[in-house]
């Protein structure tokens, strides 16, 4: 394998301490699919043979990671494969992506997760470490074999989609799998007499005639959680966090000390119930948790400002096209994400002044490897995986969903410009999207 | 003169403007119902197609009239499935009607934003005639003209709407509707049925919202009072506990229409639930206007039909 030089690119890397010259342009250098060396200037040697990355004007980072996506494989293969959903991951400059275990069947055994990780491998693109279920078939009712899957490679377990509704499996889940470890993560929803919501419930709702979902349903559940999470001591991670009164509580409870840790989506820092409002009932606003009001909106933008909020985390969920030209009660919740969060990211986080860019690499790189603790990962020390992205942030882009790898096209910001966009992404020291000559 | 808009999905994009032009379309039409011959050669050679999915006898029948005094040639298409039941994707749906190259499409729909995302594909006139728990445009307009015909004016009359606010596709529209042409509309309910926020829907227009904390208060000096169709599925749903105490708690009775002016009047959008919502002897007493409402439909439809649909001079 040939070295890879990245020259002159403005390295950020947030898990080491910054110095001065952090602000200089810097050389980084890949060897054998590990990071080798970080300097000001690196002159290739004459024993190896070396490319080089001419990255002037670009950031370079850890590679991205993404704490929430679903793959759709097994058993939803029209709607995306490992395989698509990996190369959609790089695309969008995520080097690994964690796949919720909402598959069919479910991934709560060991040979789903194994099958899932050999999936992953032969796409050979970004890395993939599956969630396993919380209960066996995520019907709430038993625990999964949840250490037998962590041998397997699972990184942390969730029921997403269908949260636990029982308090006592819940507590159980989350003293089971702190012995091993493991995060649980939790899709706060409790349905609060609303099965069959199809948005936020509030003047919108109560406008367009559909049945809404309070924000109190998530807000009940992230309550229980923390509540949980305190007592037993056990890792709670809130999954696409969606309002400002569950904001407040998880900034609350870490000043307690309970080990919660949280995600925002790119469409909830983005887009309110009142955008969904605008869009004539478009199905590709339809998503769990439901767009919020504009007051969650600022909310969710302190949170992410004071880092409440840890991580951004798309929750990439494909659905055919097909299934969502249906009624808007009818459509499927959810919409992908993988190649348009770093741009929306840039565009309304970073370029607004909200945070800065290292902050940023942090809830993207540096947040969720230390959230499911994966070694070696969103980090540029020497010795650590050469996952490595590139990013443009300068970089004036219209979002083309027909360009996209994902095998769906649900997303509601197909025409949006934004600036910032993805250059390159290199897992494991190979370049996996862009070239390494050109731009 | 003619709408300048190519469907009519809802009376929130109304401007109280058009809805003038389309009541006042309506008394002409009004008229000719009550000629010995009925049918006027307006919309010879244009094709409706009445395409409900969801079961109504009133509605259905009322713009099939509507059509055919017209001269229109009506065809009623009963789908009475979703898309998802049926198969066939909403989007489909509109291609296919598309290609028959109807002049309009009356749509009603149990899906909330259905006939708007099929009026988005299909070149000819789309006419929501319900869906789901948001619009019903025709129903709010023939309302207006009932209670116009009898109050002369909309704008500063005191309308109780009592019931079902949460589900009601015609409370929603009447809100829109007599909010924008300055009358004064209070709710009563149980509060289960009753939307969060609604009042900020309405803000900036000439009107007024509030919700009562009582049925009572709701109809104290009103000039109006439209009851709602309470469904027996939302007693299953949790929403109240039994028809009976419904009946009791928020249902009109001659106790509680006597709080309203002496002259109001009551409306309801059928079909009626007797001895539920509405006691009979209110249903069919002097007050009631319910079947002016259904003979003001057909009034109502025409006027639609004859904006939307491009006839020549009425």
């Amino acid at each position: 394998m040939k070295d890879l030089l990245i020259r002159n690119g403005m390295v950020i890397d947030p898990s080491v301490e910054r110095s001065v010259s952090d602000d200089e342009p810097r050389d980084l250098l890949i060897r054998d699919g590990r990071i080798a060396g970080i300097a000001s200037r690196i002159e290739p040697g004459d024993e190896r043979e070396v490319e080089v990355i001419d990255a002037r004007g670009l950031v370079v980072t850890p590679g991205l990671i993404d704490l929430h996506v679903h793959l759709r494989e097994p058993g939803f293969e029209y709607k995306e494969t490992i395989e698509s959903g990996a190369r959609a991951a790089v695309a969008g400059g995520f080097t690994a992506i964690c796949c919720m275990p909402n598959t069919r069947p479910v991934n709560d055994n060991s040979s789903i997760t194994s099958f899932i990780i050999a999936q992953g491998r032969a796409a050979g693109l970004a890395s993939i470490f599956p969630i396993g279920a919380i209960t066996a078939g995520s019907k709430g009712e038993q625990l999964a074999e949840i250490g037998e899957m962590m041998n397997a490679g699972i990184v942390a377990i969730s029921d997403d989609g269908r949260p636990v509704p029982d308090a006592g499996i819940m507590r159980r889940a989350l003293e089971y799998a702190s012995d091993f470890g493991l995060p649980v993560v939790d899709h706060c929803e409790d349905c609060c007499g609303a099965t069959g919501w199809a948005m936020h419930e509030g003047q919108y709702s109560a406008l367009m005639g559909l049945k809404g979902l309070p924000g109190a349903a998530e807000d009940l559940h992230v309550a229980r959680d923390l509540i949980l999470a305190e007592m037993t001591g056990a890792h709670i991670h809130i999954a696409h966090i969606s309002t400002g009164r569950s904001v407040e509580m998880v900034r609350a409870a870490r000043l307690r000390g309970v080990r919660v840790t949280c995600e925002v989506t790119p469409h909830h820092f983005t887009l309110t119930d009142g955008d969904l409002y605008r869009s004539g009932y478009d199905t590709n606003f339809k998503m769990a948790p439901p767009l919020r009001t504009a007051e969650d909106l600022q909310a969710i933008l302190e949170g992410i400002a004071d880092g409440t909020i840890d991580a951004i985390a798309t929750d990439h969920a494909p659905h055919h096209q097909n299934e969502k030209m249906v009624e808007f009660d009818h459509a499927p919740n959810g919409i992908i994400g993988l190649e348009t969060a770093v741009p929306l990211a840039l565009d309304r986080l970073v370029h607004r002044g909200l945070i800065t860019l290292p902050r940023l690499v942090e809830m993207l790189s540096t947040a969720p490897a230390r959230i499911f603790n994966l070694a070696d990962r969103g980090t540029l020390r020497v010795g650590a995986i050469a996952d490595v992205t590139i990013i443009d942030p300068q970089c004036n882009r219209k979002v083309d969903l027909g360009e996209s790898f994902s095998k769906s096209r649900n997303s509601p910001f197909g025409g949006w410009e934004l600036k910032g966009a993805v250059n390159r992404t290199i897992v494991g020291g190979r370049v996996v999207f862009g070239s390494v000559e050109g731009n | 003169m003619r709408l300048n808009r190519k469907d009519l999905l809802g009376i929130a994009e109304l401007t109280a403007a058009e809805i003038e032009l389309i009541l006042e379309t309506a008394e002409t039409f009004r008229d000719i119902n009550t000629r010995q011959i009925k049918k006027v050669p307006t919309l010879r050679g244009k094709t409706v197609i009445n395409l409900f999915f969801e079961a109504s006898t009133r509605t259905r029948t009322s713009f099939e009239i509507a059509a055919k005094r017209l001269s229109a040639d009506a065809i009623n298409i009963s789908a009475s499935t979703s898309s998802v039941v049926k198969g066939e994707t909403l989007v489909d749906t509109a291609l296919n009607l598309q290609a028959m190259a109807p002049d309009a499409i009356v749509i009603r729909h149990s899906s909330s934003g259905a006939p708007g995302r099929i009026a988005a594909i299909a070149r000819a006139a789309v006419i929501n005639a319900g869906d789901g728990t948001h619009e019903h445009p025709t129903q709010a307009l023939l309302d207006a003209l009932t209670i116009r015909h009898r109050k002369g004016r909309l704008a500063g009359l005191r309308v109780a709407i009592i019931g079902d606010i949460l589900h009601s596709r015609v409370a929603r529209s009447n809100i829109h509707l007599l909010t924008k042409m300055g009358a004064e509309v209070v709710l009563a309910g149980p509060r289960t049925l009753l939307p969060f926020d609604l009042e900020k829907i309405v803000d900036a227009r000439p009107g007024r919202l509030c919700f009562a904390r009582s049925v009572e208060e709701a109809l104290r000096g009103a000039d109006v009072v439209m009851t709602l169709r309470i469904q027996l599925e939302r007693q299953s749903g949790g929403f109240f506990p039994s028809l009976r105490e419904y009946s009791t708690q928020f249902g009109l009775n001659r106790r509680r229409l006597d709080l309203a002016k002496p002259e109001a009047i009551v409306l309801h959008p059928g079909p009626i639930n007797r001895g539920v919502e509405i006691d009979s002897d209110i249903a069919d007493g002097g007050a009631s206007v319910i079947l002016d409402q259904v003979e003001n439909g057909v009034a109502v439809r025409m006027a639609i039909l004859y904006l939307l649909a491009g006839g020549e001079s009425a």
